[in-house]
């Protein structure tokens, strides 16, 4: 079983390219101002096709996690246990991320991360730290 | 539309393992099974829907499920809307049979994803595999997750539903898994994605099923005296994947089962027996939330202090459900919830007079709500 890699088009090779340069980015509408991840040609609340590419602050709060005891492939045997959380930036968008750099009993909703970009298997991605000052 | 459809005839297999055998031949094996039960000659069926497989799906399905039965029907189709698909199904059936179309509706599904390929439940989901984000419990993981904080759930109110379910099926003899469930054996149980434990995820089966729907009029027509009333049907989508709706706690399934009501013309306290999709023990806990039946956070502490089987408060998934009868999605909800309404359950509610049933896909995705009366 092969690594998973990202699917590279004109409209998501942007994203991708951004997080190798240390940046996590999500569209913006110039109609409507909506805020949205993961990428589309058009805006998902008004269609509108202008928008610009944001940096994200990096900021963001926990919504809801998983824990994975089983690898479902093998590009993940050396992370089991792992986490799977839901973080919503504070700019609106929400992704699917991982919090590291923590125990999973420390982890809670409403919880405020940061932006920790990572290499893995020679893609940069955007992962997520508690923020310092936060309780579990 | 109320009560001018009936469901007609029900028909399934036996559910859990069918080595070597193909979906369509256990769906050919149901749909025999449903035409004698009402009492209808094959060739009366104009209308073939089926929703498609989980094992290895195919195009134009609706076509090769029909060629099998030797029938070449005036609408023939297959749906994805993944588990709400058979109530929906159903109502585009019932749809077509009022509005002159058709005469005889066959609405059915089979699979094999017990000992075919099962691959589906298990996928990479996009671009999201990166971070480790597969498989379907994953989606209802995060739901199940979300409930439990913010509610403060104890694990037995999730507990309650796997283990009334399980004593639903012991003695179903078309039943998946028999085995009881104890509330230790729940808690004791591993997790598969955390905070899911197993016995809060549904089997995954092989398995067929049948349904025949015809006009009230033309039941009465072939004096078949057990034919039940549709008397609601309802629809919501919610459509986002689970990390982009706004509240993870909500989905549309409260306006798909507020359709219904409105249609059927009856109150959330009339309804004698329910059949809800337990393709998780959080979504029964939600869906009954949803449908105004308990309040937010309540569901659990209910079903634990008045009771989900038969006399409870509210008897729930009485022939064992998608966590003990079937893992198949939905179709053998909508069969128990007849056999109720014809007296003829193994486990029957005593003088039922209306059923619902609920039917849900993807991760809470998509919601489709039944509900079923007396016959006349």
């Amino acid at each position: 079983m092969t690594t998973p890699q990202p699917t590279l088009t004109p409209i998501t090779r942007p994203y991708w390219d951004a997080l190798e340069q240390g940046r996590l980015t999500f569209q913006k509408c110039e109609e409507c101002d909506h805020s949205w991840l993961p990428a589309r040609e058009c805006c998902p609340a008004c269609l509108s096709p202008a928008w610009r590419r944001v940096d994200a602050r990096g900021n963001g709060r926990i919504v809801s996690w998983v824990v994975y005891h089983t690898a479902y492939a093998d590009h993940l045997k050396a992370r089991v246990p792992y986490n799977v959380a839901i973080v919503e930036l504070e700019e609106g968008p929400r992704l699917l991320t991982s919090i590291v750099d923590c125990e999973h009993a420390a982890l809670q909703v409403d919880a405020p991360v940061q932006l920790k970009i990572v290499p893995e298997h020679g893609v940069s991605l955007p992962l997520f730290v508690l923020s310092s000052g936060s309780r579990p | 539309m109320r009560g001018e459809t009936v469901i007609a005839g029900v028909g399934n297999t036996r559910y859990g393992k069918h080595p070597e055998r193909d979906k369509v031949d256990l769906i050919v094996e149901a749909s025999r099974t449903a035409i004698a039960d009402a009492g209808i000659s094959k060739d009366m069926i104009d209308g073939v829907f089926v929703k498609i497989a989980n094992a290895a799906p195919t195009v134009l399905y609706g076509q090769k499920v029909s060629e099998a039965l030797g029938l070449q029907p005036k609408i023939g189709c297959a749906l994805d809307q993944g588990g709400a698909a058979n109530v929906s199904l159903l109502t585009y059936a019932a749809l077509a049979i009022q509005a002159g179309m058709i005469d005889v509706a066959l609405v059915c599904y089979g699979d094999t994803a017990r000992t075919g390929s099962r691959a589906v439940y298990h996928r990479p989901r996009g671009d999201d595999a990166l971070v480790g984000w597969y498989s379907t419990a994953a989606g209802y993981a995060m739901i199940h997750q979300a409930y439990r904080q913010r509610y403060q759930t104890p694990d037995e109110h999730f507990g309650i539903i796997a283990v009334t379910a399980r004593a639903h099926g012991a003695d179903n003899p078309d039943a998946h898994l028999r085995a009881p469930l104890t509330m230790e054996d729940y808690l004791a149980g591993p997790y598969v994605v955390e905070p899911l434990r197993r016995d809060d995820c549904c089997l995954v089966s092989d398995g067929g099923a049948a349904i025949i729907l015809m006009s009230a009029k033309r039941a009465r027509e072939l004096a078949n005296t057990r034919a039940v009333p549709v008397l609601g049907v309802g629809q919501a989508q919610e459509s986002w994947e689970v990390h982009l709706r706004p509240d993870l706690l909500r989905t549309k399934a409260a306006d798909s089962a507020e359709m219904a009501f409105r249609m059927a013309g009856i109150r959330r306290e009339d309804i004698s027996v329910a059949q809800l999709y337990d393709c998780f023990t959080v979504t029964v806990l939600q869906t009954i939330e949803d449908y105004g039946l308990a309040p937010r956070g309540a569901a659990g502490a209910r079903a634990i202090s008045e009771g989900i089987g038969i006399g409870g408060w509210l008897p729930l998934n009485t022939s064992g459900g998608l966590l003990s009868e079937t893992g198949t999605p939905g179709l053998q909800l909508i069969i128990e919830a007849v056999r109720q309404m014809r007296g003829e359950a193994r486990l029957q509610v005593p003088s039922a007079r209306f059923a619902l049933v609920s039917n849900q896909g993807g991760s809470m995705h998509t919601h489709a709500t039944l509900i079923l009366g007396q016959p006349e």
